[in-house]
C-alpha cells in the first residue's frame, strides 16, 4: 500500500465500510488487521462483552468508544492475547490470536490500561527490555530505544526510574515499549489519559504517520471529540454490546460524534432534579 | 462520626467475607485461636491468684508490657499497617480531628486482635476475684491498657508514615530496623539462660516497667491489692497523661500527613543499561538482567534474604565456633532459603507480567532468566557460607561434601521454586508497597506455599542429604565425593525439569495467571 491512498483522518478518502457488518457465522476476515467473531466474556454472572463481531480494516485508524465500564478494555485484552475469551475468535492479519499466539503476538503492539510496568527499570532499560523480550538483537534494540526516547520527548528522562515518571511520561514509555518491535497493528487502551496536550499531539502525529505508512492503529477512548478528529473508523460499544461500527462519517451520520454517541448509548440523563445544587 | 467509622470498619470486614471463602476461613481460624488465647489468659490469671499479691502483680506487669510493646511495634515490623482505614482516605471529608482520632483508634480495636486483647485484659481481673476493689482496679487498668495499645500503635504508624512514603527509606528500613531485632533474639535467649531463676529478676523488671506507660496500667490492680492507693492513683495518672500525649502527637502527625502532599524523596537515576549490557540479548538473558536489577533496587527482594547473613548467629551462640559440626549444615540450609526466594517471583511482578505475556516470550526462558539472576546472587553467598562453615570446623576433608550438598540443595530449591511460582500464586506485597504493607488474605496462602515448598525440596534433596549425613558421620573420602556427585547431578536434573515444567505452565496459562494477579485488590 502506498502512502498516497492510505486513509488519512479526518477528511481523507477512506476505504468503503463493510456494507454488511460481519455476523457471528461469517468466517474470520484474513484481509482485516483485526477480525473479531462472537467474542464474549463474562465475569461471574456479569456479562462484560457479549458476542462482538467486528472487522478492523488494514490501514485504518480505528477508535473504540464507549462509556466507562462498557467493556472496551475487556474486548481489547481478549483481542491482544491478555485475557482468554469465554467464546469466540480473534485474528490478526489472518493469524488466530488464541491458536497461534506466537505468530499473532509478533504483529501486535499493545498498550494496556491499568496494568503496571516494570517500573524499577529506567525508561531506556524498560524499552530495551521489551525489545529483547521480542527477540530483537542488541544493536537494533539500542538504536530503536534511542529513536523512540527522542521521538516521544523522553530523552532527558532516559536514565530516570520509571517509578519516578509522571503519569503522562509513564504512558509514553509504555507506548515506546509497544512500538519497539515495529508491529503491524498497534492496540492502545486509553493512550491519551493523563497525557498533557503537547505530548498528546506528539503521540497523535506519531500514530498518524504510522497509519500513513500502512500500519493499523486501534485506540479506545471516551473523548469523542478526539476520536472524531483523529480516527477514520469508529466502533461504539456499551454494556458489552457493539452498537455501531464503520467509518466515522457513516457512524455519525451528519451529527457530531458526541451527539450520535449519546443517542446510541441511551440518551442524555435528565438533570433537572437537583434544585438544591443551584447556587443562587 | 465515631459510630460511622466503626460501622465502616465492620462493613469492610464483612465485605471481605463476600470476596473469598478463604478470607472467611482465615477469620474463623484467627477468631478460634484468639478465643483459646483469652481462655489461657483467664486460666493463668486464676492461677496467679494463688501466688502472693506482689508476685502476681509482677507477672501481670511484665506480660502486659509485652502485649503493649507488641501492639506498638508488630504492625510496623511484621504485619504491616492495617490500610483499610488509612487516614489519608478521609482527607476530603471535613471530619473534626478529635472525632477522627477517636474513631480511628476504636476502629483499630474492632477486629480479632483488638477484641481478644480487651477480653484478655479484662480476664486478668480473675486474679483478684477475692478482692473486689482490686478487681475493679484490674478492669480499669485493662481498659486503659488496651487504649494505650490502640492509640500507641496508631500514633507510631502516623509518625512513621511520612518516612514510608520516601522510597529510599523503605529500601534501607530492612537493614536498619529488622536486622538488629533478628540479631537480638538469640542474644536475648542467651541472657535469659544465664539468669538462674525467673524469680530473681522478675520483680525488679516489673518495678521498672510499672513506672513506664507499658506497664503502668497493668500494675493498678496489684497496687490496690497491696493497699498502696497512692501508687495506684499515680499509675492511673501516668497512663492518662501518656494517652493525652500520644493523642496530641498523633493529631499533629496526622495533620502533617493530611496537609502535606506525599513527597517521594529524591528522584532515582541509573546510567546506561546496567545488567542489560552484561547479559546476552535473548529472552532469558533480558529477564535475568531485569531480575538482577530488581534484586538491586526492589526492597522486597532484599527483604526476602536480608536475614540470611544472620542465620549463623544462633548456631555460633549455642554451639561455639571450633569443632561445632552443626556449622557444616549452614550451607544446605541457606541454599534452601536462597533457592526458595524466587518461589513468589511471578507474584512479585504483579500485573507488569503483561509484558511477558504480550511479547510471547517462551515460558522456559522466563523461568531460566529468573533462575540465572538468583544463581548470580546465591552462588557466591552459599559458597562463602559453606566454605566458612568448613573453615570454622577446621575439617577441610568435608569441603567437597559440604559444597556438593549446598549446591545440590540450591539447584533443587531453585527448580522447585520455578514450578511453584507458576502453579501456586498467592498475593504478596505489591511493587512499591515496601515492607510494611500486608497483602490482603495472604498469610494463610504463604504458609501453605512454604509448607508445600519445604516438603517438595526435602523429598527431592533426600538422596543428597542422606549421603551427606553418611559422609559427615564416617568422614570417608568416597562418601564426600559421592555427596558432591549426587548433589550436583540431582540438582541439575531437578533444575532442568523445574524450568521445563514451570515454563510449560507459563506457556499454557500465562494470560490466566496475569488475570489472577490483576484480580488481587
Amino acid at each position: 500500500m502506498s502512502t498516497s491512498d492510505a486513509p488519512r483522518p479526518p477528511s481523507g478518502p477512506v476505504p468503503a465500510p463493510h456494507v454488511q457488518p460481519p455476523t457471528t457465522d461469517s468466517p474470520l476476515d484474513p484481509a482485516a488487521a483485526l477480525s473479531l467473531r462472537n467474542l464474549s466474556k463474562s465475569f461471574g454472572d456479569k456479562l462484560a462483552v457479549g458476542s462482538v463481531n467486528l472487522d478492523i480494516p488494514s490501514g485504518s485508524f480505528y477508535g473504540i468508544v464507549g462509556p466507562n465500564g462498557a467493556g472496551k478494555t475487556t474486548m481489547l485484552s481478549m483481542a491482544t492475547g491478555l485475557l482468554r475469551p469465554d467464546l469466540g475468535r480473534v485474528s490478526v492479519h489472518g493469524v488466530d490470536v488464541w491458536r497461534e499466539p506466537d505468530a499473532a503476538k509478533r504483529q501486535l503492539g499493545v498498550l494496556p490500561d491499568g496494568l503496571r510496568l516494570f517500573d524499577r527499570l529506567t525508561g531506556a532499560q524498560l524499552i530495551a527490555y521489551a525489545g529483547e523480550l521480542r527477540g530483537l538483537d542488541r544493536e537494533t534494540v539500542r538504536a530503536r530505544t534511542h529513536d523512540l526516547l527522542a521521538a516521544l520527548g523522553l530523552a532527558d528522562a532516559a536514565d530516570t526510574l520509571v517509578v519516578d515518571y509522571s503519569a503522562g511520561m509513564t504512558k509514553k514509555v509504555a507506548l515506546a515499549s509497544a512500538l519497539v518491535h515495529a508491529p503491524r497493528v498497534i492496540v492502545l487502551d486509553e493512550p491519551f489519559e493523563s497525557v498533557d496536550p503537547v505530548s498528546a499531539a506528539g503521540i497523535r502525529d506519531l500514530l498518524t504517520d504510522f497509519v500513513a505508512s500502512g500500519g493499523t492503529v486501534v485506540v479506545s477512548s471516551h473523548v469523542m471529540d478526539l476520536v472524531q478528529r483523529m480516527c477514520s473508523h469508529v466502533a461504539v460499544i456499551a454494556r458489552g454490546v457493539l452498537l455501531a461500527s464503520g467509518t466515522v462519517e457513516a457512524v455519525r451520520a451528519g451529527e457530531s460524534l458526541e451527539d450520535r454517541f449519546v443517542e446510541l448509548v441511551g440518551g442524555r440523563q435528565a438533570t433537572e432534579g437537583l434544585s438544591w445544587l443551584r447556587s443562587s | 462520626m465515631v459510630a460511622v467509622l466503626l460501622r465502616l470498619k465492620v462493613t469492610l470486614i464483612l465485605n471481605g467475607f463476600r470476596r473469598s471463602v478463604w478470607q472467611t476461613i482465615g477469620f474463623v481460624l484467627a477468631a478460634l485461636y484468639a478465643l483459646s488465647v483469652v481462655v489461657m489468659v483467664a486460666a493463668a490469671s486464676v492461677g496467679l491468684s494463688f501466688l502472693p499479691d506482689d508476685e502476681a502483680r509482677a507477672w501481670q506487669v511484665v506480660c502486659g508490657s509485652l502485649v503493649v510493646l507488641g501492639w506498638w511495634l508488630l504492625p510496623l515490623l511484621a504485619y504491616g499497617l492495617d490500610a483499610t482505614l488509612d487516614p489519608r482516605r478521609f482527607q476530603q471529608y471535613a471530619i473534626p480531628r478529635r472525632e477522627l482520632l477517636i474513631g480511628l483508634a476504636l476502629a483499630g480495636l474492632a477486629g480479632v486482635p483488638g477484641i481478644a486483647t480487651l477480653l484478655s485484659g479484662l480476664a486478668t481481673g480473675l486474679t483478684w476475684w477475692d478482692a473486689p476493689l482490686a478487681l475493679l482496679g484490674a478492669l480499669v487498668g485493662a481498659v486503659l491498657g488496651v487504649a494505650v495499645c490502640a492509640v500507641g500503635s496508631r500514633m507510631l504508624a502516623a509518625v512513621v508514615a511520612p518516612l514510608l512514603d520516601w522510597r529510599r527509606f523503605r529500601e534501607v528500613a530492612v537493614v536498619v530496623v529488622v536486622v538488629p531485632i533478628i540479631m537480638l533474639a538469640p542474644l536475648l535467649g542467651q541472657v535469659l539462660d544465664d539468669v538462674s531463676g525467673v524469680d530473681d529478676w522478675l520483680p525488679g523488671v516489673a518495678d521498672v516497667l510499672a513506672w513506664t506507660p507499658l506497664g503502668a496500667p497493668w500494675s493498678i490492680a496489684g497496687d490496690i491489692a497491696g493497699g498502696s492507693w497512692l501508687l495506684a492513683l499515680a499509675r492511673i495518672a501516668l497512663t492518662l497523661a501518656t494517652l493525652a500525649l500520644m493523642l496530641l502527637v498523633w493529631g499533629a502527625a496526622l495533620a502533617r500527613t493530611l496537609e502535606r502532599p506525599p513527597s517521594r524523596g529524591p528522584v532515582a537515576q541509573a546510567h546506561g543499561y546496567g545488567w542489560f549490557d552484561r547479559l546476552p540479548a535473548t529472552g532469558a538473558g533480558a529477564i535475568a538482567a531485569r531480575c538482577l536489577t530488581y534484586w538491586q533496587r526492589d526492597p522486597r527482594y532484599a527483604g526476602s534474604i536480608a536475614f540470611v547473613p544472620f542465620i549463623p548467629v544462633p548456631f555460633i551462640v549455642f554451639g561455639g565456633l571450633e569443632g561445632n559440626e552443626s556449622l557444616l549444615w549452614l550451607g544446605p540450609i541457606i541454599a534452601y532459603i536462597m533457592g526458595f526466594a524466587i518461589s513468589a517471583d511471578l507474584a512479585y511482578d504483579y500485573t507488569a507480567f503483561w509484558l511477558h505475556v504480550v511479547s510471547g516470550v517462551r515460558g522456559a526462558a522466563d523461568r531460566a532468566g529468573r533462575v540465572i539472576a538468583l544463581l548470580v546472587v546465591a552462588l557466591p553467598l552459599v559458597t562463602l557460607l559453606a566454605v566458612g562453615g568448613v573453615w570454622a570446623v577446621g575439617d577441610w576433608g568435608t569441603l567437597p561434601a559440604v559444597l556438593g550438598a549446598s549446591l545440590g540443595v540450591l539447584l533443587v530449591s531453585a527448580g522447585a521454586s520455578s514450578v511453584l511460582s507458576a502453579t501456586y500464586l498467592y498475593p504478596v506485597q505489591k511493587p512499591g508497597e515496601g515492607l510494611f504493607a500486608q497483602p490482603q488474605g495472604g498469610t494463610t496462602a504463604i504458609l501453605i506455599g512454604q509448607t508445600l515448598g519445604i516438603v517438595v525440596v526435602a523429598v527431592l534433596s533426600a538422596p543428597t542429604l542422606v549421603v551427606f549425613a553418611v559422609s559427615l558421620a564416617t568422614g570417608a573420602t568416597w562418601a564426600a565425593i559421592l555427596t558432591a556427585v549426587v548433589g550436583l547431578v540431582s540438582g541439575a536434573v531437578a533444575l532442568v525439569v523445574g524450568i521445563r515444567k514451570g515454563g510449560a505452565v507459563i506457556d499454557r496459562r500465562g494470560p490466566d495467571l496475569l488475570q489472577r494477579m490483576a484480580a488481587w485488590s
